[in-house]
């Protein structure tokens, strides 16, 4: 059985296709040549005239875990808030709600009615990763994946303290990786959310963590080489030191350095963007930032952009937040200490284009898109929900590929943020091919999902067909079609058939020897034991919906 | 390579007797638990659950097989207007099961601890919270001041696990514990006794307290607030600023009279304001049999934790509206779960449909009663620990041929007309 799509105006960036008329063929689920028997074609449908990209995947989202229900528990007032007129293209079901906080059967459609088939969770917990994986297996319509978070558990500072060689530390990754069905390692406020359980209340790159004497710049440094030699796709995600502070630019100019070259990605990097210029004293360094960007080949980034409107921010990096809890809005917030593991920090806010700092995220954030030259080490994201849910990417797109629009926006923003950005001197404006490397062949080669976010030969079938429309917020908000591992599930922007994602991770070759002084760690300090801390391929697969796709390349050998 | 193998199936099971979700067990499914183990509470948990008194489905006390049984079922939620789901103890898998039915019947939503953990849920709804989970209480706390409760009767191993362990990360002291507003003997704590019913007075006084310029400072030390002198609660407050990390511990169900909630806010706005300077965390005690579990798994399933309602086109959410003790006023129909342990449906006088722990006894027989596998010794299943952060798996430690929680209510929702 073979579906033919005819005619479809393919945009493929990883086979350089920008805008091609040609024909698809999908059997099986994947992506086929076409049959030397067209009488094997089954079925046709002709495209003329439609835009044809790969699933959409998120690099980063905040879909599914502790501090994602945390945040559903705190804001039931955001769940009676459905039915928004804005995007008006979206088919609303029933229970369906555009909201900060979706449920996980939200989650999936919302995703896939915009042509997303993919999401990753970016700071999975491992303490947390059982909830996670529930969430996410709950989760209908799109693939998913996480990344764990380390770089402020007690093992691991304890391991850097006592300068335990790279080759453990390499062994302990892995084993994260494995036990956590993860397919990456995350560091938030590296050493900062531990060090806030001491009550130090703020760490620079090269401040140490009072009580185990180590430095952001070590743990980068130690954690990004792991990731390196242990062979994983995904380079260290990375949420700097000194998130939202005035003046903080310059850490993260630093961060860049710390990984010795090695590849790393600074996320949600808008949110690191700030100087302090000016009579408030608090100014855009996006052109710093951009600049630093364009040069360092080995940084990739997400921007994190803000869009104006209820939301909410549920972040790892509790120091940060206990500071920001002043700015709650609605005025309430949560707090955790976790497991000698992590943290958490949940609190709703508002962002408004009157007020002088949000409207300058706002202008921020469009800079970093608009100056950083290389679409394929950029990423669109709004660090669901922090700086907007993730229902607000076609607006997003929007703005970036039509500077009339753009403009507009501007003008209406705070006139002393206005005073304080040079977005009007940017005349970029994104093109379908690039939006098409942002949101499919790049987030794909950055996660080392070789089969998705093409249209090659042998990828997955994820595919979103769109018309082509000047309005470009309400076509990507309402794909004609969306076919996921070759099914037709969404139609006019409505699910026709439900279906259940795969969890992508990585499972790199390591030591099992590595488990002796874990068992011993678990027996002596952790209140669980080391055998129901891991995560089992069944308990994923159980229930006939999950499956897991382990995507693994090779290591390279550890250096002396 | 695959992880999992590694893991022992004849221990590491975890204890869903409490909140703490001990998982240092070994059950043996004849004898149960190792006597040795130091927890009255699992002991009791696993030798009522290891004796089966009745394993068969029953319509009106007249024993019938599982397909006639869950048939009836489904014709009594069929006909229902307006079903009440109470109960809901059960762990995870179990309620996602019932949500989906609940939402095929328009059903309404209520776990039986609900009364308690609304404390909790609307104090943190109006102003968030915060806390902290066990292996930090093990390892940093310092302190514990337990506030209307002796935490031991409801969390048996907790001061042996986390308070009083030899092992701790960052070579802490031996933490100091107070009990404020529990008569207690313990010559080795500090005790303030006070009436439980006095605590938010106590409370809003030591909120009061904390703050720089106190004008309640200033009063004389004999002072009573609350019933209790002055003295004791700056002592108390001396403790809390001298420990490096404070543990501040409540259990939603002991604090049990009208709008405990303002006092579960009382103590966390203190912890709060606490925070601004030094670090404090809260602690809250559950009452058991899945109410973590349930109220997390509704929250991602459906966008609200416990007391809800299915409705034609959308779900509606009203922790006062939806209470059992509400809604058995007009509800058409019960359906009563309990697996952990063998609690009795409330009076009612209409049609009840009772699944749950084989031992349950009835005051009068229900029109459908399906006995089922208890998580965690019939069946597997995912528990969610006290602390909201950790679940952990339930394993089967016997074959009991009862049937899993999940599997019954989906057949009822493939039964339904």
């Amino acid at each position: 059985m073979i579906i033919r799509l005819k005619n479809a105006r393919v945009f493929d960036p990883t086979h350089k296709k920008d805008g091609v008329v040609e024909d698809i063929y999908i059997s099986q689920g994947r992506i086929v040549a076409q049959p030397s028997d067209a009488s094997k074609i089954t079925s046709s449908m002709d495209l003329s005239g439609k835009v044809v990209m790969a699933g959409a995947i998120d690099m980063h989202s905040h879909i599914g875990g502790g501090k994602s229900n945390i945040a559903r528990m705190l804001l039931p007032e955001f769940q009676a808030s459905k039915h928004y007129s804005e995007p008006e293209a979206h088919v609303c079901s029933p229970h369906c709600g555009h909201h900060a906080t979706p449920n996980t059967t939200e989650t999936g459609f919302r995703y896939i009615e915009m042509g997303y088939t993919a999401a990753f969770e970016p700071a999975l917990m491992p303490v947390n990763a059982r909830q996670a994986h529930l969430e996410m297996a709950d989760t209908p319509m799109i693939d998913k994946g996480a990344y764990a978070m380390l770089g402020n558990d007690d093992y691991f500072l304890r391991m850097l303290a006592s300068q335990q060689d790279q080759k453990a530390i390499n062994d302990y990754v892995a084993w994260i990786l494995h036990s956590t069905q993860s397919i990456g390692i995350k560091v938030v406020n590296p050493g900062g959310i531990n060090a806030f359980k001491f009550n130090q209340r703020k760490l620079d790159l090269d401040e140490n963590n009072r009580h185990y004497q180590v430095s952001p710049r070590q743990i980068l440094s130690s954690l990004s080489r792991a990731v390196h030699e242990l062979g994983i796709a995904k380079p260290l995600h990375v949420h700097c030191n000194n998130l939202g502070a005035a003046g903080n630019f310059q850490t993260t100019l630093d961060t860049m350095s710390a990984s010795d070259g090695l590849p790393m990605h600074l996320t949600h990097i808008q949110f690191h963007s700030y100087g302090k210029e000016g009579d408030k004293q608090f100014s855009s360094a996006a052109a710093e930032i951009a600049e630093a960007l364009n040069k360092h080949k080995h940084i990739t980034a997400d921007v994190g952009q803000i869009l104006f409107g209820q939301t909410v921010t549920a972040s790892g990096d509790s120091m940060v937040q206990q500071r920001n809890a002043r700015h709650a809005n609605p005025k309430k917030s949560v707090l955790m200490d976790i497991e000698c593991d992590a943290g958490c920090g949940v609190l709703p806010f508002k962002y408004r284009d009157q007020n002088y700092v949000n409207a300058l995220q706002w202008a921020i954030g469009l800079e970093l898109f608009l100056s950083a030259d290389d679409p394929w080490r950029i990423f669109l994201t709004t660090d669901h929900p922090n700086g907007a849910p993730f229902t607000s990417y076609p607006h997003l797109i929007r703005l970036l590929m039509d500077k009339h629009f753009r403009n507009e926006a501007f003008a209406k923003l705070n006139f002393d943020a206005q005073a304080m950005s040079n977005l009007l001197s940017l005349d970029r404006e994104y093109s379908l091919y690039d939006i098409a490397v942002m949101t499919r062949a790049g987030a794909a080669g950055l996660i080392g999902l070789n089969d998705r976010g093409h249209l090659g030969i042998g990828a997955a079938a994820d595919i979103t067909v769109y018309t082509d429309q000047a309005d470009r917020e309400a076509m990507f908000s309402k794909p004609d079609y969306v076919f996921k591992n070759g099914e037709l599930v969404v139609k006019d922007g409505k699910v026709i058939k439900v279906v259940w994602g795969a969890t992508h991770t990585t499972k790199p070759a390591f030591d099992l020897g590595v488990e002796k002084d874990l068992s011993a760690y678990f027996a002596k300090y952790q209140t669980m034991q080391l055998a129901n801390f891991k995560i089992s391929n069944d308990e994923i697969a159980d229930d006939g919906r999950g499956s897991i796709v382990v995507h693994n390349k090779q290591a390279t050998s550890p250096q002396a | 390579m695959n992880l999992s193998n590694t893991a022992s199936t004849s221990s590491h099971h975890a204890c869903p007797a409490c909140g703490l979700l001990c998982d240092d067990l070994v059950v043996d499914p004849t004898s149960g638990l190792s006597p040795a183990t130091p927890c009255k509470k699992a002991q009791r948990f696993f030798a009522a659950a290891l004796v089966v008194s009745n394993s068969s489905p029953s319509l009106a006390g007249k024993a019938c097989d599982l397909n006639t049984a869950v048939q009836a079922a489904a014709d009594i939620l069929s006909t229902s207007q307006q079903a009440l789901f109470a109960g809901l103890g059960t762990e995870v898998q179990g309620m996602r099961a019932l949500l989906s039915l609940a939402e095929k019947c328009q059903a309404t939503l209520d776990h039986m601890h609900s009364e308690a953990s609304v404390r909790n849920t609307l104090a943190m709804q109006n102003s968030g919270w915060q806390t902290t989970t066990l292996s930090e209480v093990k390892n940093r706390a310092d302190l514990i001041v337990a506030i209307g409760t002796d935490i031991v009767s409801s969390h048996p191993r907790f001061f042996e696990k986390l308070v009083w362990n030899a092992d701790s990360l960052f070579n802490k002291g031996k933490p100091s514990v107070v009990y404020l507003g529990v008569d207690k003997a313990d010559t080795a704590a500090l005790v303030v006794a006070a009436d439980q019913a006095r605590l938010p007075e106590i409370l809003n006084a030591l909120n009061a307290l904390s703050q720089a310029d106190s004008r309640l400072s200033k009063l004389d030390d004999t002072a009573l607030i609350g019933g209790v002198p002055l003295a004791s609660l700056k002592r108390i407050l001396e403790k809390i600023q001298a420990a490096e990390y404070a543990v501040l511990v409540w259990s939603a169900s002991q604090l049990d009279y009208p709008h405990a909630e303002l006092t579960v806010q009382s103590i966390t706005q203190w912890i709060a304001q606490l925070n601004e300077s030094k670090r404090v965390a809260g602690l809250s005690l559950n009452a058991g049999d899945g109410d973590i579990s349930i109220n997390q798994t509704c929250t991602w399933l459906s966008g609200y934790p416990s007391r809800s309602r299915f409705l034609a086109d959308h779900l509606s959410y009203d922790t006062q509206q939806f209470s059992s003790a509400q809604q058995l006023k007009s509800c058409d129909a019960l359906l009563w779960v309990s697996t952990f342990n063998a609690h009795q449906p409330p009076a009612y006088a209409g049609p009840i449909i009772a699944i749950g722990h084989p031992n349950t006894q009835f005051e009068r027989p229900p029109e459908v009663f399906i006995p089922v596998g208890v998580p965690g010794v019939d069946n597997t299943g995912t528990l969610f620990r006290m602390d909201g952060s950790i679940a952990l798996p339930l394993k089967k430690c016997r074959d009991s041929h009862l049937p899993r929680l999940d599997h019954v209510i989906r057949q009822i929702e493939a039964a339904l007309n």
